[in-house]
């Protein structure tokens, strides 16, 4: 037995098959082995989120899990969200309602909306900021964050 | 940071899981949710050379209610103790504490079983579970065995379990009618650590209290019990001087942790003021069945 193991993942609907060494971070699967660089490393000690991507629907910390542990799972990233040039509606809304300045922490941010949206469209804006407790932005402020996924929810549910 | 590498196991059966710790008692960890064992391991604090991973063995995952208890499985996770109606009927104080820890991320990975095994003197869950009188099921040493949470923990990061053992399930008894509970904590706002975090789980018989049961977490090396708050508020009359009066002992008879975020001194008036406020807040919540 080795310290590299295989693993079988959906990324964004497509399906991979590598051969992995065990310490292999998910996030470094995505980013170095798939070349999905949407999703970034920014703390790398699982503070700022902007490595989030949703696992099995769930939003988790990439640079906190081993791509071992995703083995058999589908992942969704950044770049999974839409096909082609067509912006997310939550996209949309950090574009509309200037929700980035560097758009470093902007795919975490947008991924832990995306599954928030998902379990609750009506979300509030506490319940925002709540739910972003785990995603820091050194820009904004938050406000036009929380702004941009109003924008996005309204836009969800047909609204605009 | 990358960790040291290692060989990883994915056993698909508690027995397979058992005979890998047999084989490396002391060079492996076992990973349930990883988010304290895996920075852990960037910062090359820990470099087991087998990790184990629970996610795919059998039966670890579950919450329900049997012979008058709770059942809950070790790798179920913050998240499934936050939103399960059954941890919410019968154990709020549980599900409580559980929605605040760390954020939506952690949540959705770490376990209630990592939580206990990894021991972190200030982790969230011990404070409840103490109050709710958990007991914590474990296997792999001569025996299977269960032990009471309040005899669990040995220090910081340290716990009676043996090398080859694993948490396979926490057991909380369904509380009687009259209880109350609330969890508070005053938190480190970058790491959302409780600095000091108290939770109160309160039987009122008419209008006595007829049991009180107080779990602390970061005031000392481990979460522990406060056992004397509970027996000077045992047995007297609802006011809130006599809980002024017991919540004095929870600054009492404990050696507090000193650290950066804060003296002996400070964790000694944090302990005392949250057990007051745990305590009025669970008697002002209605009367339900609930931890």
């Amino acid at each position: 037995m080795s310290s590299g193991c295989a693993i079988n993942v959906i990324v964004n609907g497509k399906a991979y098959t590598n051969e992995v060494e065990s310490r292999l971070l998910l996030v470094h699967y995505l980013r170095e082995l798939l070349g999905l660089t949407g999703t970034h490393v920014g703390c790398d000690t699982s503070q700022c989120g902007s490595c989030t991507v949703l696992i099995d629907g769930l939003a988790v910390k990439s640079c906190t899990t081993f791509a071992a542990q995703a083995d058999g799972s589908s992942i969704l990233t950044i770049e999974g969200l839409t096909e082609g040039d067509q912006l997310h509606p939550l996209q949309e809304g950090f574009w509309e309602m200037h929700g980035l300045q560097c758009g470093f922490c902007t795919p975490g941010m947008v991924m832990t909306l995306y599954a928030l949206l998902r379990e609750n469209p009506r979300i509030t804006d506490e319940q925002i900021r709540h739910g972003l407790a785990g995603n820091l932005c050194r820009c904004t402020g938050y406000e036009n964050i929380v702004k941009a996924a109003q924008y996005g929810a309204r836009k969800l549910r047909g609204e605009n | 940071m990358i960790p040291a590498p290692f060989i990883y196991h994915s056993p698909t059966s508690l027995q397979e899981l058992l005979s890998l710790l047999r084989e490396y008692p002391e060079e492996s960890k076992v990973v349930a949710g990883g988010h304290s064992l895996i920075p852990a391991m960037k910062l090359r604090l820990m470099q087991p050379e087998h990790l184990i991973d629970l996610r795919r063995v059998d039966n670890l995952r579950f919450i329900r209610e049997e012979d008058g208890a709770l059942r809950i499985g070790s790798m179920t996770t913050y998240a499934e103790l936050q939103r399960s109606p059954v941890i919410q009927s019968y154990a709020s104080v549980l599900s409580e504490a559980a929605g605040l820890v760390g954020d939506v991320q952690v949540r959705n990975r770490g376990t209630i079983g990592g939580s206990l095994a990894h021991a972190d003197p200030a982790a969230d869950l011990p404070a409840a579970l103490l109050a709710l009188e958990a007991k914590v099921y474990l296997s792999g040493g001569v025996r299977k065995r269960n032990i009471a949470l309040d005899r669990f923990f040995v220090d910081s990061f340290t716990t009676v379990m043996e090398e080859t053992e694993v948490i396979t399930e926490i057991r909380v008894p369904i509380a009687l009618d009259g209880t109350r509970s609330a969890y508070l904590k005053f938190a480190n706002r970058a790491s959302r650590f409780a600095i000091v975090g108290v939770a109160a789980s309160i039987t009122l018989n008419k209008n006595i209290f007829s049991r009180v049961r107080i779990g602390v977490t970061g005031a000392g090396t481990n979460p522990m019990r406060l056992r004397s708050v509970e027996n000077n508020l045992r047995g007297k009359n609802v006011s809130e001087s006599a809980v002024i009066e017991a919540a004095k002992f929870a600054s009492k008879g404990m050696e507090f942790q000193v650290d950066i975020h804060g003296s002996a001194e400070y964790r000694a008036h944090l302990a005392e003021t949250l057990t007051f406020r745990a305590i009025m807040e669970s008697l002002d919540r209605a009367d339900r069945i609930s931890g």
